[in-house]
């Protein structure tokens, strides 16, 4: 193949005078960037294979290593981005898609930006969290429509008919769906063990449920998806609820490719498929066409586990979202998923991942508002997914009508990924999205256990000081509230779509 | 005042295989801090005989492992020492080496089943050995581990 004309993205800059020639660059880089000069007595850089991972620089010792961004090489930077050119001209060389992982990091606004929430002053009292109790337990599942009342023995009240199955979860953030395969075996150890130890929920994704993780399933929501990888009934039976996927924020509308490479004997064994086959997960699941398809496989799963668990449906933010939402509801499911166009993957075309679907904001709102109109709120509990980077992301989307909220890249961020989006490469030096033994052992899951809860907790925390200083004592009464909400900067349409009023504006 | 008890515990570096990334950034810590200026750079850069040395690395394939001394309850070196240079320090349980005593007999390196001692031939003594870092809380090398591979073990001796 002829030299690349594509400029390297990353620079490397090495500080020989604190450079002290231990090597732990060259050992570490998976992507063999570092390389030993014999004849130098000294470490050289292949900049083109830098993928500004960052992992070289925080193990550097001495702190002689940098990873920067190249010189930008067009004179434009408007219209034709430097992205835009490169693309091309990786294009023009290989005729191929371009693949992207991670979300969608355009520079377009993101509606959470323009969002601001309300405090309390004088009329209305803030209150302390560290004095009072603050109360984020939330319930995912279905409510009923109302509460029987039977009378029991010598006319004491009772419940007239058992509650539909609830998911209960200590705090409004769930883990969203990451498969083994398309993250490591400790990638996902790290992810369950601080859901258990947080008292949230953990998500299997499409790549079955491993035998070291079966301890863990009691907070797992177990994934059905087009290609069925790994269902089986003690699957179905083990979960804390099943959810049917149907879509995926990065890649509306189309399926998934594990390559084989990365079907190891334990992932075959997992997702029960031969050991190097590729794992094709189809773009619809070829027995849903309907709502009422829908409705089969949602009944299906609801008989295999005796109505024991919540079951529902995760679908990409697209144009009609609030009209599928309903007929989701309608077709028996418990919860919905909303993942926006700023949800990650582990691999996708690039084109797609950036440019297909809604933001999360405006689907959610119209979700909820939706199913108001319909008198269907209380018939489901809504999962928002889908470029969450801080608590105040979380409680905007409550506001906003979530019940929980779904983190993934996030929660790999905890990990130690830094967002270098090249997952399907499966060369990660963090140890996350890779199943090469060298890499895997490079994320300790008790370290990753530690630094996942971390973030579960130091987000609650700050959920709760906001919530203090709003002068309420629970995230019940701020969910769907949008009256917390207000914008700054957005249309009026823009304002209506999201049901908020402009910053300014009194109660 | 010492108690009989605490003269049986038992502190030690043990480093978990699986998590090992073969870093060695344990062997650049150990060298800081036994370096006389606790400088990384100069320590490595500028001091001369370079100090520390007390982890050794191995590695094959995607395994790798870096060795210290264990600290044995009853340790062989210093049962084969002839003079008195490797002794077994009844307080702390730390197994340290006197340079000034040692005649380079070598034999803890040939009783040693872990292989730790390493002869220094230049100095026809033996090479620097882990000595936990003093009285450290932890030691450098544990300290650096950026994978929690490298542990710090206490334990009472049955």
């Amino acid at each position: 193949m002829a030299r690349t004309r594509v400029a390297p993205d990353f620079a490397v800059r090495r500080d020989t005078a604190r450079c002290i020639n231990c090597k732990a660059c060259v050992r570490l880089c998976a992507n063999g960037v570092h390389v030993w000069d014999e004849v130098a007595g000294a470490p050289v850089a292949d900049e083109s294979k830098c993928v500004g991972c960052h992992f070289c620089e925080e193990h550097c010792p001495t702190r002689a290593l940098s990873i920067e961004r190249a010189p930008a090489e067009t004179t434009s930077g408007g219209h034709w981005t430097r992205s835009a050119i490169r693309g091309i001209g990786r294009q023009a060389e290989t005729g191929g898609i371009l693949l992207g992982a991670m979300g969608n990091d355009r520079p377009q606004m993101a509606y959470f930006d323009r969002l601001v929430l309300n405090a309390a002053q004088v009329t209305n009292p803030s209150i302390d969290p560290l004095r009072e109790p603050m109360e984020l337990k939330t319930f995912i599942g279905s409510r009923p429509d109302r509460i029987e009342i039977a009378r029991g023995a010598g006319g004491r009240p009772r419940l007239g008919a058992p509650l539909p199955p609830l998911l209960e979860i200590e705090t409004p953030i769930m883990f969203s769906a990451m498969s083994y395969g398309s993250i490591s075996l400790n990638a996902c150890r790290s992810l369950a063990g601080a859901a258990g130890e947080i008292g949230t929920c953990w998500n299997t994704g499409e790549g079955g449920l491993h035998p070291d993780l079966e301890s863990c399933a009691d907070r797992a929501i177990v994934q059905v998806a087009s290609g069925r990888f790994g269902v089986t009934p003690e699957y179905l039976a083990r979960a804390a609820a099943i959810e049917i996927k149907v879509g995926q924020g990065a890649k509306p509308g189309i399926g998934g490719h594990l390559p084989g490479g990365k079907v190891t004997e334990d992932v075959s064994r997992t997702r029960r498929i031969p050991v190097g086959s590729d794992a094709i997960s189809p773009a619809p699941h070829h027995d849903i066409y309907s709502i009422e398809d829908l409705k089969q496989l949602i009944f299906a799963l609801k008989e295999a586990t005796r109505y024991s668990k919540p079951v529902g449906v995760k679908i990409a933010a697209v144009h009609n979202v609030a009209s599928i939402a309903i007929g989701i509801v309608h077709a028996g499911a418990d919860f919905i998923a909303i993942d926006g166009i700023r949800g990650g993957t582990g691999a996708a075309p690039s084109v797609i991942r950036d440019h297909v679907g809604i933001p999360i904001e405006l689907a959610l709102a119209s979700v909820d508002q939706r199913l108001r109109e319909e008198g269907l709120r209380h018939r489901v509990s809504i999962i928002a997914a889908g470029g969450i980077r801080s608590s105040a992301d979380v409680l905007k989307a409550i506001a906003l009508g979530a019940d929980a909220v779904y983190i993934a890249t996030a929660a790999l961020v905890a990990l130690g990924c830094h967002v270098c989006r090249t997952c399907y490469l499966g060369k990660c030096n963090w140890g996350i999205a890779t199943q090469d033994p060298a890499l895997t052992r490079r994320l300790n899951p008790e370290v990753g256990q530690t630094r996942a809860a971390n973030l579960l907790r130091a987000w609650s925390h700050e959920i709760k000081e906001m919530l203090g200083g709003m002068g309420v004592n629970a995230i019940e009464s701020v969910r769907g509230n949008r009256d917390h909400l207000r914008g700054v900067g957005l249309s009026q349409v823009e304002l209506d779509l999201l049901g908020i009023k402009h910053a300014g504006s009194p109660w | 005042m010492v108690t009989a008890k605490a003269a049986r515990r038992r502190r030690r570096v043990a480093v978990r295989e699986e998590y090992c990334i073969g870093c060695r950034l344990c062997e650049v810590a150990c060298v800081t801090r036994h370096s006389r200026s606790r400088d990384v750079v100069a320590a490595h850069k500028t001091e001369s005989p370079r100090p520390g040395g007390g982890v050794r690395f191995e590695a094959a394939g995607p395994v790798s492992l870096a060795v210290s001394c264990r600290h044995c309850a009853d340790p062989l070196c210093v049962e084969a020492c002839l003079t008195g240079a490797m002794a077994r320090d009844p307080g702390t349980g730390r197994v340290v080496h006197d340079p000034a005593r040692c005649v380079g007999c070598w034999m803890c390196v040939m009783t040693c089943p872990t292989g730790v001692p390493r002869p220094d031939p230049a100095a026809h003594r033996l090479a620097f050995k882990c000595d936990l870092c003093g009285g450290d809380d932890l030691p450098a090398c544990v300290a650096a581990c950026p994978n929690a591979a490298a542990v710090l073990v206490e334990e009472d001796e049955p």
